[in-house]
């Protein structure tokens, strides 16, 4: 479990790392960066895994159920739609 | 079994950086997106080990939702079209935010039902007041970038008309974010199942309403403003649940959008405030006066004979091109002119399309090589020495009245100059306003000749114009 300060610092430091990252992107990326960066909140389907685990009423498990599903389709869809977009760039040199 | 998992997420954590990293230039980005990948199924993998997870049927469960949400989406995924792109990562993305908003309900009806047993009675004695407000928080920014983005991934797909505004847009917008707020502290200070039932459903609402009134030209920062927060959203869900893997990759998501649709509005000379609140080409145009003179035609072979026999072309292309499908054409136009000599750049304006870089994923799709293609910075300068600029489908973002006209609603916005340019080309299905709804003086200038008619079509003819010379 991560509790307080950790998670705070946990947090700059992952928007310090997300913020220098892109900072220097060309334009040509900015849709393929998008599309990459949408896919990594895809993750958010272990969590929902993790709340539908312990889900124990009916309702809990019909909402954790859509969560999954929807994360689901968060990662793959997001994978899927990157990869086909990176997959066409290339230079004139090779 | 904890250490290897808690070893997994790390290591996830890390390859989701290091993709990100490597997916900001264009020789590594592929290696990027298959290392963020690996990342994703060893977290999702690793997962399935938690302990907290009780129950069969629970199992059953995820593996049957994971099947179904991955399924359909792998399947609409590979079959898209490249113009359907911006449609599809605002679906997707609203999907992210969707499954926070519901890992934040679920949390929040655990810690209701726990109230039960624990005979506490509020919601944040339950959770722990830190976690109770990111467990809120959380679940409205996920829900409205859920219901946001679903309205975004409409307008852009054509199911829904472009500009609807409701009367008092505005205050309704204000009285249901104050509403939404208030059901959010209720939610904190109560046990009820009903105050999480208000506030979800208000959450929601709040997504569509926000998102109904903006224009078109305007969706790109909107999907990428949707996108961080669901990247914050998660984030915070992570807090919620204790998840480092999420709690990273979802900041890391949150800034990283936050900074791409700053740059986003940056290229449109507006603030995000701005996009979101001003509802933008839907106040009735200030009774503009038409321009002046008219539009004179040029035919696809004549206008493919000019480009022809010129030393510099420069093609701009817009949505136009997009939605005819062009790219292939004008690639095949274009290296037409390339054995004749001609020396030919693409100029992409930041915004050109309905997400930025659109364009260069097109053009990349048709096969054109990234060197050829220059961003707004890059090549406005070289107008001047060009002798033939060809507009493909794209209207505001060469419109000098963002240059001149200052009751224009796009004032201000920098432009591709082309008519600094000796002649000017333009390909347009039709004498109409472009997509936000504004009259283009450089249609009826004295430079400027008009080739009317389907992008591709016209592309093909001056294609085979060009090849018989």
């Amino acid at each position: 479990m991560i509790e307080g300060f950790t998670a705070l610092y946990i947090f700059m430091l992952s928007a310090v790392a997300g913020y220098e990252v892109i900072s220097r992107v060309p334009v040509i990326l900015h849709t393929p960066l998008m599309s990459g960066s949408n896919f990594i909140h895809g993750i958010v389907v272990i969590g929902a895994m993790i709340v539908l685990g312990h889900a124990q009423t009916p309702m809990e498990q019909l909402i954790g159920f859509i969560a999954v599903l929807l994360g689901a389709g968060n990662a793959v869809g997001g994978y899927v739609v990157t990869e086909r977009m990176l997959e066409m760039f290339k230079s004139s040199k090779s | 079994m904890a250490t290897l998992m808690q070893l997994s997420y790390f290591l996830a954590a890390v390859l989701f950086i290091v993709g990100l990293k490597a997916m900001s230039s264009p020789r590594t980005a592929r290696k990027g997106v298959m290392w963020a990948g690996v990342g994703m199924v060893l977290a999702t993998l690793v997962t399935f080990f938690d302990p907290t997870i009780i129950g069969f049927a629970n199992y059953l469960l995820i593996i049957i939702a994971i099947g179904i949400g991955g399924g359909l989406a792998w399947v609409t995924a590979k079959q898209v079209q490249m113009t359907e792109m911006p449609q599809m990562v605002a679906l997707y993305n609203g999907m992210g935010g969707g499954s926070a908003g519901g890992i934040g309900a679920v949390a929040l009806l655990e810690a209701q039902r726990k109230l039960v047993e624990t005979g506490d009675n509020a919601i944040f004695q339950q959770m722990g007041a830190d976690v109770a407000v990111l467990a809120v928080l959380g679940g409205l920014i996920g829900s409205v970038a859920f219901s946001g983005s679903l309205i975004a991934w409409a307008k852009l797909d054509g199911r829904m008309q472009r500009n609807s505004l409701m009367p008092a847009q505005q205050i309704v917008n204000i009285v249901l974010f104050a509403a939404v707020v208030l059901a959010g502290i209720w939610v904190f200070f109560s046990g009820g199942v009903f105050s999480i039932f208000v506030f979800f459903v208000l959450a929601l609402v709040l997504g569509v309403f926000m998102t109904v009134p903006i224009g078109g030209a305007d969706m790109p920062v909107v999907i990428s403003l949707f996108n961080a927060l669901t990247g914050l959203a998660v984030g915070f869900k992570g807090y919620v649940l204790g998840n480092a893997a999420l709690i990273i990759a979802g900041t890391l998501v949150g800034a990283a959008g936050m900074l791409l649709t700053v740059l986003m509005a940056k290229a449109m000379n507006r603030s995000i405030a701005n996009v979101l609140f001003s509802g933008f080409g839907t106040h009735a145009v200030a009774a503009a006066e038409g321009p002046e003179g008219e539009m004179k035609e040029m035919g696809a072979e004549d206008a493919a004979y000019l480009m022809a026999f010129s030393e510099r072309v420069v093609i701009v292309p817009g949505y136009g091109m997009a939605v005819a499908q062009a790219q292939h054409k004008i690639w095949e136009m274009v290296q037409g002119l390339q054995g004749r000599g001609v020396d030919v750049k693409f100029a992409i304006h930041p915004v050109a399309g309905r997400m930025p870089g659109h364009m260069n994923v097109l053009l990349a799709e048709a096969g054109v090589p990234y060197d050829l293609i220059f961003d707004m910075e890059e090549v406005n300068e070289d107008f001047k020495l060009t002798d033939v600029v060809l507009v493909i489908g794209a209207n505001d973002v060469v419109n000098p009245a963002a240059k001149t006209d200052e009751s224009s609603p796009i004032y201000g916005m920098p432009i591709l100059e082309v008519e600094d340019a000796e002649n000017v080309l333009v390909i347009k299905r039709g004498r109409g306003t472009g997509f936000s709804g504004v009259e283009n003086h450089l249609f009826f200038g004295d430079k400027t000749k008009m080739v009317f008619g389907d992008a591709q079509k016209v592309g093909s003819q001056m294609a085979a114009a060009i090849k018989e010379l």
